[in-house]
């Protein structure tokens, strides 16, 4: 993955409807410290995810990823294993909010079923386009809600806390 | 123009005098609650550490360490440790272990009072809408967020409006009810808005069954679920010694993105399949489906009311050959006043394991797992793949009658069949 002024270019991990967080952090597995939770991601549908994965790639979904629990063990392991960005048609809203909280760019986008696995794609979460160069097809994406901006802008909500704990008037007492 | 309950209840916490849909709000927060499995371990204790460690209002934060209680092995024993003494030294007397699901303990002693904005690190913080209260599940950073400033940002959510009218048909249960909107719904139906549950139906609910349907709005998305403060709500907290809040409904003018309407009298005993919770079918549809385990518990299905319907079902029963079944009560509490009234013993002579009031089975880390090929029927709240143990198993969601009644049949089967 590689950023430039709000363009992300990367390999996409790509899966369908529904991919709850029973799915993506497997409950038997949460008794573990992250990095070693990680590497049991997506194991009930796909064993081999945790090996695939490298440091910039894009994981993609369709409908409703995320739906489920409210564990943020779901968008950790994601990030232990180098993804910082999730694209998909819907999210299941506290996935949604755990996401951006942990600093991943969680973006919409309706035709994600038109994207296949290991497809090389540059989002420009600014302008709202996603460009697949494996393809060469263009789409469509929904920029990220004004409220949220500067929340991912700086990292996270914990940088945002760290900021706020530095304003030592209180006067930004919203974050 | 009028309010729902839900807007009426962020606008006090965001104190304005309105909110419509889609307004993003900073509200003060009324309540916390941390459970052990995603509390103060992840991402929690050693950030706050960097932030100064202290928490805006400890009296206001409620931790349950109930995922791994009673540990099955050392490494949850290590959670379990941890988030005690992590409550202990951050001076949170409401620390409950070894006591029950999370949202049950909150409900028992006091924690929601209506009107209240509570968020929790578990996605079915939702139940305390039944007590006519905003809750809803956050992760754990977020809680984080909460901890230090006390506040949260929210959407208003667009309210959905279940109006539910007439007498529930004999057999039917409120987790029934549960499944039918769920099914209605699609399990993102609801996503980012609330459901209002409103129609003689669910006025004559008994808290049991309206906490089972609250608790289940996750399922369908939602954000939240709510039912009104009513007489019924004030009876409930003064008869366990914590009234607190006042009447609250939504306005006749309030303005809804849906209303569901559906007759009591329609409804009958549902299966949600695997893997979805709105893969949702009669369960007389189902009666090829061999079971191996039945359980009943949870924050969903292992209240009072659940324990003594599937009690009454199986007095000179016994549970099939082969079968399994495993009751969990919702709270030690639970626990205690059905062993008082013989439930417990009624369960125990049909061949009933009753466990410990746990979390356990419903996410497969304790108490309760299936191996590969296993069905189970459950009258907990999810059927993902894998979540109960193998993710070659297959869960099965139904009320607790429905699984008393699989599991003498050793298939699935309505309970009107016996």
């Amino acid at each position: 993955m590689e950023k430039e002024s709000g363009v992300y270019r990367g390999r996409c991990l790509k899966y369908g409807d529904n991919i709850n967080t029973d799915i993506i952090s497997p409950p038997m597995y949460m008794e573990l410290p992250i990095e070693q939770a990680a590497a049991y991601a997506m194991s009930p549908i796909d064993p081999e995810f945790a090996s695939k994965c490298r440091p910039g790639d894009i994981f993609v979904a369709e409908e409703n990823l995320g739906s489920g629990s409210s564990r943020e063990t779901a968008p950790l392991a994601l990030k232990e294993l180098g993804i910082r960005i999730v694209l998909a048609k819907s999210y299941a809203r506290i996935f949604y909010r755990n996401c951006i909280n942990l600093g991943i760019l969680a973006i919409e986008c309706s035709q994600t079923d038109k994207i296949a696995y290991f497809d090389e794609i540059e989002i420009d979460y600014k302008k709202g386009v996603i460009t697949n160069r494996s393809s060469q097809e263009t789409y469509r994406c929904q920029a990220i809600p004004n409220h949220i901006v500067g929340l991912t802008e700086k990292g996270g909500l914990f940088a945002c806390l760290m900021e706020r704990r530095e304003k030592v008037d209180g006067s930004d007492i919203h974050l | 123009m009028g309010m729902t309950m839900t807007e009426k209840i962020l606008a006090r916490g965001c104190g304005q005098k309105s909110v419509r849909p889609g307004e993003i709000v900073w509200c003060k927060v009324d309540g916390a609650m941390m459970d052990d499995i995603l509390g103060p371990r992840v991402e929690i204790a050693e950030k706050l550490k960097v932030l100064g460690d202290s928490i805006w209002d400890a009296g206001r934060v409620t931790i349950v360490s109930d995922h791994y209680t009673p540990p099955a092995n050392s490494k949850q024993a290590e959670i379990v440790k941890f988030t005690r003494e992590w409550a202990r030294q951050h001076g949170i007397s409401n620390y409950f272990e070894f006591a029950g699901p999370c949202h049950q303990i909150m409900v028992e002693n006091g924690r929601v009072c209506p009107g209240d904005i509570i968020v929790g690190t578990d996605s079915h913080t939702c139940t305390y809408g039944a007590l006519g209260a905003f809750s809803t599940g956050i992760g754990s950073t977020e809680m984080l967020g909460v901890l230090v400033t006390g506040e949260i940002w929210l959407r208003v959510p667009e309210s959905i409006r279940i109006v539910l009218r007439g007498e529930f048909p004999e057999s039917v249960m409120a987790k029934d009810v549960a499944l039918k909107v769920i099914g209605m719904l699609g399990h993102h139906g609801a996503t980012y808005k609330a459901l209002e549950f409103t129609g003689d139906t669910f006025e004559k609910m008994i808290m049991d069954e309206r906490l089972c349907i609250a608790n289940m709005a996750v399922e369908a998305g939602a954000k939240n679920g709510i039912f009104p403060f009513d007489e019924f709500t004030g009876d409930f907290l003064r008869a366990q010694g914590t009234p607190c809040g006042e009447a609250l409904a939504s306005d006749e003018d309030a303005v809804y993105a849906q209303t569901v309407e559906f007759e009591s009298e329609q409804l009958e005993p549902l299966c949600a399949c695997p893997h979805e919770v709105d893969n949702v079918t009669e369960i007389k549809n189902l009666d090829n489906v061999t079971v191996d385990q039945a359980y009943i518990g949870s924050c969903t299905g292992g209240r009072y009311h659940d324990l003594k319907m599937a009690a009454d079902f199986l007095k000179g029963k016994k549970v099939a050959r082969g079968v399994r079944l495993l009751v969990s009560p919702a709270s030690a509490q639970v626990w205690g006043q059905c062993a008082k009234d013989g439930i417990l013993n009624t369960l125990a002579e049909a061949g009933a394991v009753v466990l410990a009031s746990s979390c356990g089975a419903c996410l497969g880390v304790h108490s309760g797992a299936i191996g590969s090929g296993e069905v189970c029927v459950s009258s907990t709240n999810r059927n993902f793949i894998g979540r109960m143990g193998s993710k070659e198993g297959q869960i099965y969601l139904a009320s607790p009658l429905s699984v008393a009644a699989s599991a003498v049949m050793g298939k699935l089967t309505d309970p009107r069949m016996i």
